[in-house]
């Protein structure tokens, strides 16, 4: 059996299912809940002066028939005293010496703030620090969270005067509220930062109830944006992290956080560059047991590859994540429908002939039954038919030799500048 | 006679309670599921099955959205009877058959989803449609079942002042009374009635022509008739002690235990019904829900080729109907009380050459006769034609079938149009509610065509 420990930037965790800091990991009594049930990891819910909270928090955005595709919360930061919560921290880590602890840290933008929060809940023993530069609503206002979060000069300093005093990792969490990921990265780095996680929840409002036409959530008739999280973020999420882990100026382990709900989702991040990952959604949906499956089908699946161990792929796709200047103009790949297992609903047709590039015919076979068949030298290998065909095989992309050498749109740029004897400033990255 | 541990609802008080709808309809999330399941495809087969052409893809989203109102439209707007048809539709050989889905996983629950759509309609009192503006012209429809009333609708959108004449107490024909109430329940056919009726079409009913109305009163009144009388009761067997009591006619059984009147007299009966179509088997499984002890079907031929659908079959067998292939009832015995007492029937075998008519011929076997005790007899060997009512119309027949145009549904008298069970007849097709539908609207869109022609000819003459 593959073995899942990982080892981010010091923090040791025996697999690498993070709990992130949020709803689930608010008490000890949940943070205990969940190693029993398998988690490596717990990032307690951000510790810093309590707040209040309002009711009600949470809205979802289902997706024809299906609950929670996203997630959206207006909860803020832990409501509790920090001495609870302490207390609660050292009874888990004395309890799961072997899973990481880290606490989530969020105060106001001041030295000696930091300098006290850090010493306090490292005293009781975490394995690592997480600075909250994310949380987009609530906190914000008060000019933390991602208030502080969207000022990379901010993130740069905060993170230092952490570092002055920290003993354990330190992890700073992004805001994907901001144009640049990588900006806000390299500043943490520069900081200090011993690793970066990211995404933090986007700015959202989760919906708009048709019906009495109150903001989703609303309190007391009264709605504010939140943060948006859950499945529908998860390409977001994933860019951002790959994103990072291609830029040689950031250059420190990544957890991955956004929409991660199964074992695949976290191959997919560990290979664009995670050394671990966080998960909340999923658990809120599902319970804390969903990890059981996270932990059996990753086993399963680095079995069947061969691997020994789960770090064997942090950052194995990175090198394909490219800029599109850099893609082959000349590759070619065509939709073939094999007819065998086309079910025939026609959805290729109809969204290629609205929506794409008219190429896939509806025919009748000399036996009367109706197939489908594209026209591929019309076909411009787009995907969108083999997106919407709800029968598993059924289209392939096949990919067909454009008879031309390989020529990206950069290296066509500079061919052309070299024609013509000037620079060429059409280069995309 | 055994009873089962369900003894209590076979008890008098209780039979009513067995004809309450048997299959339960979809609840909220089963419709949400269901609709969300479909994949909504583009020149859909279901659609392609469906006689009436129901837009099937398009009323599944909308229920999948939420819009019952327009899903109920959707199915409505193609079916004058869609709620009617969600339940008795054979939809495994129709839409459900042709679901792109059958192979994949499971076809999509088209029927249930129709029932759903049309149920939440009847349930909130949803007037679908208006009647069109008024453009003066009469048409009267004789039979306010399926084919009339889809008719009649679609004539009264149109502006046509629509007059029906029905010779029963309520409107509805098939639907109102000669299907099981265990699969449709008459609220639902009066529902769909009513929907016609809010659209300004009246319905004259215990009215019948020839008796309450004359053809020519008909004729001189209206601009065009449509003739949507359907079938009538079940014909004669035409052999002994058919004058028993205890003997009883399928279709007025059905309607007996539709208008009220539950029958208690089959408690405990061992009950033979001959025949093997869908009137059949709904006279057997009545049977059975009437109380009956033990209930035997007798057919000539085999399971092979007796006409009720598979669903049909099945359902009878779940409800305990016994079936005797290659039987051919000779006389009915009674006892000395006049009732029936045993039924004598011969065993048949099939022909090795099919018929004319591609079947198996069933053929006597010599010295097999023997005595069946039963207690009565119901008899499902197909229904009359309204051979009297077609004669006093004037119009062309075979045997009681109404020859038609096939492209305009003209008869031989061009004012009258006929849709229908009036002109099923061998090698036309399956004699079901939904065809009876689309007939009616055919009858209606060609009526439609030839009446405006005729107004544009008079306007170009007289410019």
């Amino acid at each position: 059996m593959a073995d899942l420990r990982i080892n981010l930037a010091g923090i040791q965790s025996p697999n690498p299912f993070w709990l992130a800091s949020a709803p689930p990991t608010n008490t000890g009594y949940q943070v205990q809940r969940a190693f029993e049930a398998g988690w490596g990891g717990a990032v307690w819910k951000t510790l810093g002066d309590p707040i209040i909270n309002t009711s009600a928090r949470f809205a979802a955005v289902n997706f024809n028939g299906q609950r929670v595709a996203g997630f959206n919360n207006i909860e803020l930061i832990t409501d509790r005293p920090l001495e609870v919560n302490l207390k609660e921290i050292a009874e888990t880590k004395k309890r799961f010496p072997d899973r990481a602890v880290i606490a989530s840290l969020m105060v106001e933008p001041k030295q000696e703030k930091w300098h006290e929060i850090v010493k306090r809940v490292e005293d009781v023993g975490v394995d690592g620090l997480e600075l909250n530069f994310g949380c987009p609503h609530g906190m914000a206002e008060r000019g933390m969270g991602a208030a502080s979060g969207q000022q990379p000069d901010l993130v740069e300093a905060q993170t230092y005067w952490v570092k002055e005093v920290a003993r354990t990792p330190v992890i700073v969490k992004l805001t994907p509220n901001i144009t640049d990921i990588t900006v806000v990265a390299r500043h943490a780095v520069k900081g200090g930062a011993d690793a970066i996680s990211m995404i933090n929840t986007i700015n959202s409002l989760a919906g708009v109830d048709i019906h009495t036409w109150n903001t989703i959530p609303h309190v007391g008739g009264k709605g504010a944006h939140g943060g948006y999280c859950g499945p529908a973020v998860k390409p977001i999420a994933l860019n951002m992290v790959a994103e990072c882990a291609r830029n040689p100026e950031v250059g420190v382990p990544i957890s991955g956080i956004g929409g991660i709900s199964t074992w695949q989702d976290v191959v997919e991040f560990m290979l664009m560059g995670a050394t671990g990952i966080q998960v909340c959604t999923a658990a809120m949906h599902h319970g804390f047991r969903i990890v059981e499956d996270m932990i059996d089908g990753l086993c399963n699946y680095l079995d069947d590859k061969g691997l020994s161990s789960v770090t064997e792929l942090i950052g194995q796709s990175v090198s394909r994540y490219s800029n599109w200047g850099d893609l082959n103009l000349n590759y070619k790949v065509v939709a073939r429908i094999n007819t065998d297992k086309c079910i025939n609903c026609n959805k290729c047709h109809i969204a290629c002939e609205d929506t794409s590039h008219q190429c896939i015919d509806m025919l009748t076979g000399a036996d009367g039954k109706a197939f489908l068949e594209v026209r591929e030298e019309d076909c411009v290998g787009c995907n969108l038919c083999s997106i919407v065909c709800p029968a598993e095989g059924a289209i392939e992309m096949v990919e067909v030799d454009s008879g031309l050498t390989p020529m990206t749109w950069n290296e066509r740029q500079k061919e052309i500048a070299k024609l013509n004897g000037i620079y060429s400033q059409a280069e995309v990255v | 006679m055994e009873y089962s541990s369900k003894s209590e609802a076979w008890l008098p008080h209780g039979l009513s309670a067995n004809f309450a709808e048997f299959e339960p309809g979809l609840t909220a999330k089963g419709a949400m599921e269901e609709s969300n399941r479909c994949l909504y495809c583009y020149d859909a087969p279901c659609i392609k099955a469906c006689p009436t052409s129901i837009n099937i893809p398009s009323f599944i989203k909308r229920i999948a959205t939420g819009n019952l109102k327009g899903s109920a439209r959707a199915i409505m707007e193609a079916n004058p009877v869609g709620a009617s048809c969600a339940r008795v539709c054979p939809t495994e050989e129709l839409c459900e058959g042709a679901c792109v889905l059958n192979d994949a996983s499971k076809p999509i629950q088209i029927g249930l989803l129709q029932r759903y759509a049309t149920d939440w309609a009847r349930e909130n009192e949803v007037q679908l449609f208006e009647a069109g503006a008024a453009n003066g012209k009469k048409i009267a429809v004789i039979g306010a079942g399926p084919a009339g009333l889809s008719a009649a609708r679609e004539l009264a959108r149109e502006g046509y002042a629509v007059e029906m004449f029905e010779a029963r107490e309520k409107p509805g024909g098939l639907d109102t009374y000669g299907i099981v109430s265990f699969r449709l329940p008459q609220s639902v056919s009066l529902w769909e009635t009513e929907q016609v009726e809010k659209l300004g079409v009246k319905i004259h009913t215990g009215v019948k022509v020839g008796r309450d109305v004359s053809p020519a009163e008909l004729k001189n009144h209206f601009d065009a008739i449509v003739l949507a009388a359907g079938m009538g009761y079940v014909p004669k067997l035409g052999i002994e002690g058919e004058e028993l009591e205890g003997v009883y006619d399928a279709i007025r059984l059905v309607e007996a235990t539709k208008t009220g009147e539950l029958v208690p007299e089959l408690l405990g009966r061992r009950v033979a019904v001959i025949g093997a179509g869908n009137t059949a088997i709904d006279a057997a499984t009545c049977s059975v829900r009437l109380g009956a002890g033990n209930v035997k079907m007798l057919y000539r031929r085999t399971r092979e080729e007796m006409t009720a659908y598979d669903f049909e079959y099945e359902f009878a067998k779940q409800e305990g109907v016994e079936f005797s292939w290659l039987t051919l009832p000779k006389r009915i015995v009674g006892g000395g009380d006049g009732k029936v007492a045993a039924i004598e029937c011969v065993r048949m075998t099939l022909s090795e050459q099919p018929g004319p008519d591609g079947r198996h011929a069933p053929v006597e076997i010599p010295d097999s006769a023997f005595l069946l005790p039963v207690d009565a007899v119901v008899t499902a060997i197909g229904q009359e034609r309204h051979h009297g009512l077609i004669e006093l119309l004037g119009l062309e027949h075979s045997r009681g079938v109404v020859k038609i145009d096939e492209i305009t549904r003209q008869t031989s008298d061009p004012q009258i149009y006929a849709a229908g069970d009036v002109v099923f007849g061998a090698g036309q097709g399956e004699a079901m509610v939904v065809s009876a539908a689309e007939q009616g609207k055919l009858a209606a869109y060609s009526i439609i065509r030839h009446l405006t022609d005729r107004q544009d000819e008079v306007m170009e003459t007289a410019v």
